[in-house]
């Protein structure tokens, strides 16, 4: 505020003009705030997962989490499930975090007015996205082979809740990098305007953040 | 932010339909919401007196239980979700850009679609009445196993995926409030210069962007479970069936604020105006705001105290430390008016209704954080005496007090004040008349959520008069929107600021353009066009 606070001693100034422009932009203070929300909606199942987890007791009076049927297929360092199939949820991981540094190397190219670089690197980001997207949908083919479905006591409730909406979350991150990158090859953005490119990229990380967590609660711890 | 194009003939309110279907305007949009509110208010209402009608004696006289359960369910759920959250957003939206000085909302087009979902949302809701088995009926709160698929029909998926878009509008509204506070403010609008309700209106909306998210949570585990064989809530198969209620309340308990605080603002707005006096302790009112907010995230398990699943004495203490900062605004309210030059025109009636009411259901609510207290009132009429005491005699009053209030800005023509005071005098003894009864029904053991009781509980008497008050309340409705009709024709000419009022909005014509402000005044304290009327800054 205090940079143009004395915009209002020159009276001939019309509201427009005597309004503050600086600081972080509208759009992507905006979505810092929407990306708040969304915390809080995952905060909402995982604590759901926690309590339903905590709790949980087996046919055979155990506390084994996961269950202990579906326990080998889903142990990220085996390479086949029991059925023979390939487990690619770890290729799947490392695809999503590359996909993070990739959307970052782009805004950085946007900042410096490297307009290539930028579209470049978005282009690589959404691939990777759509890629782990096809990688979950393999996935979910595997499990529900494995016998695996929604109804499968509270596990398989909470898995697939869980990661449904991480990948419906990634499904909207790929849609937004879609619309970055489009406007972006149709020349749009610059160092001094691509406040979408960073409300974006902010989203993505986001996104990556949630699979991280739910990566190490559901194979991992 | 250079986007506001001067163009002065832009006509306000006399554009046709098409320009209200895909208007931007924050203004426009605020009315919308004002409207499309007080549509449910008065489904929620009619609602409200089939239920009435059923109780006023013993037996079953006019439906059967399914439907009454139908009637408080939606009741309910009408008039919290589609009347008083929006209708107080309405007024932040209209209101909020003005008293900032801003030329819109920060993002005008998202702006309507937060507006536009809602009445999607409540359509959802209400189409559950069409459907077989009928709408929602396990009450507003939807607790499983009531709610799950095995007793409850496609009327509660309606409900659900109605409130899941009405949440998504709150979400997105709070957002663009949050945005729009900050980043949007006149020059010389420094944080503690602006106005109290911009100030609830913050609270509020970052109660929302926590609070909300969390509700669509439990609004989809309980979809999932009923529709796609989850087991989330379902004990037999390791779920658990107090989750839902500690997902649901760590929404519904910060919901509670959100439809008080803006209220408070609106009257915290309107107090100082009709006293000439200052607001009392304007920072001491921020931080008990701030501070109603954050105890707001620590009580939500006093719903629950009877589940034997929580930890009683924290969520007891932290209840009752709520009453510190409402009461430190109770404070604030009383010595503002105290010694001032009050004039009693209909917005002031409202106002101290709302203080009369309010006090009330903050003792009661009191009474209710006890936990031996609450084991004996736990699911009885107290309860229900209390949430409308709060929400009836503190929200509806408040809101009430700021259509009258923002009517001549919003329209350019002031309401009938004689009209107003009927419904003030009829509003408050129907509202009265109705709940008050219900202390004494709820400490003589009648159960909230029933159809019928026996003829010789001792309940009939009670019954009878707040079947009575209802329809009072429904009476007192008649004066008003005769006056609003009346009002929108004939009205007597508001002119600029006819309250001779402190804040921004009433520094512009009644109604404003599309741009808001052709000057703004200059802004020096919490009081920017009192500074100007009384000379205190350069008039321009």
């Amino acid at each position: 505020m205090t940079a143009d606070a004395h915009a209002l001693t020159a009276p001939e100034h019309g509201v427009a003009e005597a309004h503050h422009t600086g600081g972080i932009g509208n759009p992507v203070l905006g979505m810092l705030l929407f990306i708040t929300s969304e915390v809080m909606f995952f905060a909402g199942l995982f604590a759901a997962y926690f309590s339903i987890r905590a709790g949980y007791i087996d046919a055979d009076g155990l506390h084994r989490w996961p269950p202990k049927e579906f326990a080998e297929t889903l142990d990220p360092f085996r390479l086949t499930t029991a059925h023979g199939d390939l487990n690619l949820i770890l290729p799947a991981t490392i695809v999503l975090v590359v996909s993070s540094f990739t959307c970052q190397w782009g805004v950085w190219a946007i900042r410096r007015d490297d307009h290539r670089g930028f579209v470049r690197n978005f282009a690589v980001t959404l691939v990777l996205g759509v890629t782990f997207l096809l990688l979950q949908a393999y996935d979910y083919g595997v499990l529900f082979r494995e016998g695996m479905t929604m109804g499968s006591g509270t596990f398989g409730t909470t898995y697939f809740t869980l990661t449904g909406f991480h990948g419906a979350h990634v499904f909207g991150g790929a849609l937004m990098l879609a619309v970055v990158l489009y406007r972006g090859m149709a020349g749009q953005f610059s160092a001094r305007h691509h406040d979408m490119v960073e409300a974006t990229s902010l989203y993505w990380h986001f996104v990556d953040v949630v699979w991280i967590l739910l990566f190490s609660i559901l194979y991992l711890l | 932010m250079a986007t506001t194009t001067l163009h002065p003939a832009a006509p306000a309110y006399r554009s046709g339909l098409y320009e209200w279907l895909t208007t931007t305007d924050h203004k426009k949009i605020g009315i919308m919401y004002l409207v499309n509110s007080i549509l449910f208010f008065l489904a929620g209402g009619i609602l409200a007196l089939v239920v009435r009608v059923e109780l006023a004696q013993p037996g079953l006289q006019y439906m059967d239980e399914a439907f009454y359960n139908q009637a408080f369910t939606m009741h309910a759920s009408f008039m919290l979700f589609l009347f008083i959250i929006p209708i107080l957003a309405g007024f932040g939206n209209y209101v909020v850009p003005l008293q900032i000085g801003a030329p819109d909302m920060a993002f005008p087009r998202i702006n309507a679609l937060s507006f536009w979902l809602l009445p999607l949302g409540g359509a959802l809701m209400a189409s559950g009445f069409l459907v077989s088995g009928g709408a929602a009926a396990a009450g507003w709160t939807e607790y499983p196993p009531l709610s799950g698929a095995k007793y409850s029909g496609t009327g509660t998926d309606l409900w659900i995926m109605g409130l899941t878009l009405i949440g998504t509008s709150s979400i997105l509204g709070a957002i663009n409030f949050l945005v729009t506070i900050f980043k949007m403010r006149a020059p010389g609008m420094t944080l503690f210069r602006m106005p109290i309700l911009v100030w609830t209106v913050l609270v509020t909306s970052v109660l929302v962007l926590m609070a909300t998210p969390v509700l669509t949570s439990a609004l989809i585990m309980l979809f999932i479970d009923r529709n796609y064989g989850g087991n989330f809530f379902d004990p037999n198969q390791g779920g658990l069936a107090v989750l839902y209620q500690n997902v649901f309340w760590f929404y519904s308990h910060p919901a509670v604020y959100i439809m008080i605080l803006p209220a408070m603002g609106i009257i915290s707005e309107i107090l100082p105006v009709f006293a000439r006096k200052p607001l009392f302790g304007y920072k001491a009112f921020v931080f008990a705001t701030a501070g109603i907010g954050a105890l707001g995230f620590s009580v939500w398990a006093h719903h629950m105290f009877t589940t034997g699943a929580v930890f009683l004495p924290f969520f007891s203490l932290m209840t009752f430390l709520i009453a510190v900062p409402t009461g430190v605004k109770m404070f604030n309210w009383i010595a503002t008016l105290f010694r001032g030059q009050l004039t009693f025109s209909t917005p002031l009636l409202f106002a101290l209704g709302f203080l009369s009411l309010f006090l009330i259901g903050g003792l009661n609510g009191a009474f209710s954080a006890a936990v031996p207290v609450d084991f004996a009132i736990h699911d009885t009429y107290f309860v229900v005496a209390h949430i409308h005491y709060v929400l009836f005699g503190g929200s509806v009053f408040g809101v009430f007090a700021g259509i009258y209030y923002w009517f001549p800005k919003m329209t350019g023509r002031m309401l009938n004040e004689t009209l107003g005071k009927i419904q003030f005098v009829l509003m408050f003894i129907g509202f009265n008349l109705t709940f008050f009864p219900m202390h004494q029904l709820g400490l003589a053991g009648m159960p909230r959520r029933i159809a019928d009781y026996a003829g010789n509980a001792g309940w009939s008497e009670l019954n009878v008069a707040a079947t009575i008050g209802g329809f009072i309340i429904a009476l007192s409705m008649l004066p008003f929107f005769w006056n609003v009709l009346v009002s929108l024709r004939s009205g007597k000419r508001a002119g600029d600021d006819p309250w001779e009022a402190n804040t921004l909005e009433w520094a512009t014509t009644s109604p404003p353009p599309a741009y808001n402000f052709d000057h703004l005044p200059e802004v020096r304290s919490e009081r920017p066009v009192f500074d100007a009327r009384h000379g205190r800054t350069t008039a321009h």
